[in-house]
C-alpha cells in the first residue's frame, strides 16, 4: 500500500511538471506586460523598462522557467510581481476561503444528492423518483451564475433573510487564524461570528453544490438501481432482513465505488475555485486570486495558483483511488 | 405413518402486471409439503417454478408482480396475509432460501462471518455477538466447511463456488427453519460438487428434520433426493407424483418427454430425443391444454379445453393433467389416431 503511494505521488511529477510549463507558456502569450500594468499607463519606458529587469522579465523565457523551476524544488513558490510578496503565504487565506466553501457546498451535496439518489433508486417510478429525477435534470443545466443572482435576489434582498455577499461582516470582521472563519469564530468562542459565519457560506454553497448535487443523486440512483438487482440483495432479504437496513447496508456499500468517484472529481473541481460563484458572492477565494492575477499580469501568481490547485485535484483523486480498496477488499494495490 | 402438513398451497395465483399485460406466472396451482420431506419441484425455464418459491417468501419482485389470489398455509398460518413486518419475523426463522448463484449471492463486501452473523442475530436479538459467532462457527463446521475460525474472516471471492454454496445452506439452517427452498442450488456447479451438496442437503434434511422444497430442471437431482415430485409446465402443476412412481410410470405426456430427454449411458443412440418446439410465452396460451401445441398426442379436445388434474390409481398420489386418463385402451387409440 506505502509502495502504491509512493509510486502513485512519483508519477505525479511529470504531470504536474507539464502542467507547469503549459500554463508558463500560455500566460505568457497573453497580450500585456506586468511591469506596464503595475506603473500603469503613465509610466516611461525607462522606468518599465527598469522594472523589467527587477522582476527579472527581460530575460529569454526559457531562463525564466529554469528559474521558476529551480524555486519551486526548494518549495518556495516565488513571489507575487505585483505586492512582492512571497506567494505561499498570500495564497493561504483566499485557499482556505474556497476550501471552506467547497467542503460546505460538497457536505450539502452529498447529504441530499445521494439521499434522493437512493430514496429514488429504491422506489424506481415512483412519483418522488420522477420529481427528484426531474430537479436532477435541471440542477445539472443550471447556469450557476443567474441561480446566484436569482438566490441574491430572493433570499437577500426581498427577504433579508441572508447576506448577500462575502464572509464576514465589515464592521464585525473576524480574528483569522486558520482562515477557516468556522473554525477560528469557534476557537474564539465568538458564537454569534461563527452565525454570521455560516450564513454567508449558505447562498454560495448552494449555488456551488446545485450541479455536483444533481449529478451525485442521478449516478447515486442509477448505481443502486444495478445493485439492488443482484442476487446478494435477495439473500439479503431472505435472512429477514429490513428493507432499510438491505438498502443503507447491503446495497449501498457495493453501490458507492462510481458515487465516490464522482464525489472525488467534483470536489476536485471545487477546490479549483468557482471563479463565478466566487464573483457573483463577492467570495474571496482562490478562483478570484486567480482571476485578479491575470488581469494584473501577474504572471508568478498565475502560475503558482494553478499549480497548487492541480496538486489538490490529483492528490483527491488519489485518496479517492484509494479509498476504494477500504471499500472492496478485492481492490488491492500493490 | 401419518405425516403433519407443513406447507399447503391453494390455488396460488401470482400474475406479472407488464406492459404487455396481464401474465400469470403461476395459475392457480395446489400442493402441500409434510414436515421433514423433500419435494422436487421440476419444469424447463420460465414454467414458474421460481415464481412460486419467490411467492412462498414473499419476494416476489413489486411491481410488477404480485400474489393475486390462493393461499399460502405455513402451520395454519396464511403467508399471503402476512404484513412486510411479520413477514420478515417468518424469512430465515421459519422458512429459509437458497438460489441458484453462489457465486453472486453473497455479498462481497462482507466477510463470510459478518453474514453468517447477520442472519443469527436478525432472528436472535437478545444473544451476543460471541455466542452468535460459535454457532455460526459450529453451523459451518455441520456443512463440511473446514478451518471454519479462518473462513469466517474471509470474504467471500476467496472461496470456491462449492464452499459458497455450503455457506449459503449453513446460513440457511442458522435459524433451524422448518422449511427450506432450494432453488436451483446445484445448477450452477461442477458435477462432483452437485453430488456433494445434494448428499449433504439430504443428511441435513435427517439431522435437522426441516422439509425441503426442491426447485430444478434436472430430473437426475430429483431422482436422487426427492420422495415427491411436482413436474410444472407453463405455470401450472401437470403432474405429481411420488419419486419412484414418476420415474416408473409417467402418465403425462410432457413428463414422458422429459424423461426420455435424459441421456442413459446404457444405450447408444444416435440423436437425444427432445420435445418439440418451446415453452410457450407466459400468458399466450388462452385455451386448452397449455401443452397441446408441443404434445404428440394432442387431439381437438384438447386445444379447446383444459383438462383437469385427474387422480391416477386408488391412492390418490399420482396426479396428472391429461385427458388421457379419462380414457380406456381403445378410447386412448383412438385420440392418439386423432392425432396423427
Amino acid at each position: 500500500m506505502l509502495r502504491y503511494i509512493g509510486k502513485r505521488i512519483l508519477q505525479l511529477i511529470p504531470v504536474l511538471l507539464g502542467m507547469t510549463f503549459v500554463v508558463f507558456l500560455i500566460i505568457r502569450a497573453i497580450p500585456g506586460d506586468p511591469a506596464q500594468v503595475i506603473l500603469g499607463q503613465q509610466a516611461t519606458e525607462e522606468s518599465i523598462k527598469a522594472l523589467r529587469e527587477k522582476l527579472g522579465l527581460d530575460q529569454p523565457w526559457y531562463i525564466q522557467y529554469f528559474d521558476y523551476l529551480k524555486g519551486l524544488l526548494t518549495g518556495d513558490l516565488g513571489e507575487s510581481l505585483r505586492t512582492r510578496q512571497p506567494i505561499s503565504t498570500e495564497i493561504w487565506p483566499y485557499l482556505a476561503a474556497t476550501i471552506e466553501l467547497a467542503i460546505f457546498a460538497m457536505i450539502l451535496a452529498v447529504i441530499i444528492g445521494m439521499n434522493a439518489g437512493i430514496i429514488s433508486a429504491w422506489f424506481q417510478n415512483s412519483w418522488f423518483d420522477y420529481i427528484a429525477m426531474v430537479i436532477a435534470l435541471i440542477g445539472v443545466s443550471m447556469p450557476i451564475f443567474w441561480l446566484g443572482l436569482m438566490e441574491q435576489w430572493a433570499f437577500s434582498i426581498e427577504l433579508h433573510w441572508l447576506p448577500t455577499s462575502g464572509r464576514e461582516e465589515v464592521r464585525n470582521p473576524v480574528e483569522a487564524i486558520t482562515h477557516f472563519y468556522l473554525i477560528d469564530t469557534l476557537i474564539q468562542g465568538r458564537l454569534d461570528q461563527f452565525w454570521i459565519a455560516v450564513k454567508h457560506l449558505i447562498l454560495p454553497g448552494v449555488a456551488l453544490a446545485t450541479i455536483p448535487m444533481a449529478i451525485i443523486a442521478r449516478m447515486t440512483r442509477s448505481s443502486m438501481l444495478e445493485v439492488l438487482r443482484s442476487d446478494y440483495i435477495r439473500t439479503a432479504r431472505a435472512k429477514g432482513q429490513k428493507m432499510s437496513k438491505v438498502i443503507y447496508k447491503h446495497a449501498l456499500k457495493n453501490a458507492l465505488i462510481p458515487i465516490i468517484t464522482i464525489i472525488g472529481l467534483q470536489t476536485g473541481l471545487l477546490l479549483g475555485g468557482a471563479i463565478l460563484t466566487e464573483t457573483i458572492f463577492s467570495w474571496p477565494g482562490i478562483g478570484r486570486y486567480i482571476y485578479e492575477a491575470i488581469g494584473y499580469r501577474d504572471y508568478t501568481v498565475i502560475q503558482s495558483g494553478i499549480l497548487i490547485v492541480a496538486f489538490m485535484f490529483v492528490m483527491i483523486n488519489l485518496f479517492v483511488d484509494l479509498l476504494y480498496s477500504v471499500i472492496d477488499s478485492r481492490i488491492k494495490y500493490n | 405413518m401419518k405425516r403433519n402438513l407443513l406447507l399447503n398451497v391453494k390455488n396460488l395465483e401470482t400474475t406479472f402486471f407488464t406492459e404487455d399485460g396481464r401474465i400469470p406466472a403461476v395459475d392457480h396451482i395446489d400442493f402441500h409439503i409434510y414436515e421433514g420431506e423433500i419435494l422436487g419441484i421440476v419444469g424447463e425455464s420460465g414454467c414458474g417454478k421460481s415464481v412460486t418459491s419467490l411467492s412462498i417468501m414473499g419476494l416476489v419482485p413489486s411491481p410488477p408482480g404480485k400474489i393475486t389470489s390462493g393461499q399460502i398455509l405455513l402451520s395454519d398460518v396464511d403467508l399471503t396475509k402476512q404484513s412486510e413486518k411479520q413477514m420478515r419475523k417468518i424469512r430465515g426463522k421459519e422458512v429459509a432460501m437458497i438460489f441458484q448463484e453462489p457465486m453472486t449471492s453473497l455479498n462481497p463486501l462482507y466477510t463470510i462471518g459478518q453474514q453468517l452473523i447477520e442472519a443469527i442475530l436478525l432472528h436472535n436479538k437478545k444473544m451476543k455477538k460471541k455466542q452468535a459467532q460459535a454457532k455460526a462457527i459450529e453451523m459451518m463446521g455441520l456443512v463440511g466447511l473446514p478451518r471454519a475460525e479462518q473462513l469466517m474472516k474471509d470474504y467471500p471471492h476467496q472461496l470456491s463456488g462449492g464452499m459458497r454454496q455450503r455457506v449459503m445452506i449453513a446460513m440457511a439452517l442458522l435459524c433451524n427453519p422448518k422449511l427450506l427452498i432450494a432453488d436451483e442450488p446445484t445448477t450452477a456447479l461442477d458435477v462432483t460438487i452437485q453430488a456433494q451438496i445434494l448428499k449433504l442437503m439430504k443428511e441435513l434434511n435427517k439431522q435437522f428434520k426441516t422439509a425441503v422444497l426442491l426447485i430444478t430442471h434436472d430430473l437426475g437431482v430429483v431422482a436422487e433426493v426427492c420422495e415427491r415430485v411436482i413436474v410444472m409446465y407453463a405455470g401450472q402443476i401437470v403432474e405429481e407424483a411420488p419419486v419412484e412412481e414418476l420415474f416408473k410410470n409417467p402418465r403425462h405426456p410432457y413428463t414422458k418427454g422429459l424423461i426420455q430427454s435424459v441421456p442413459d449411458m446404457r444405450y447408444k443412440k444416435e440423436t437425444l430425443y427432445s420435445i418439440k418446439g418451446n415453452v410457450p410465452k407466459p400468458g399466450s396460451i388462452a385455451m386448452g391444454c397449455r401443452f397441446a401445441p408441443r404434445c404428440e398426442f394432442a387431439a381437438e379436445r384438447c386445444t379447446t379445453e383444459n383438462p383437469p388434474l385427474y387422480d391416477v390409481g386408488e391412492m390418490k398420489v399420482h396426479k396428472s393433467r391429461c385427458f388421457l386418463q379419462e380414457m380406456e385402451g381403445s378410447e386412448i387409440a383412438e385420440h392418439v389416431i386423432e392425432s396423427r
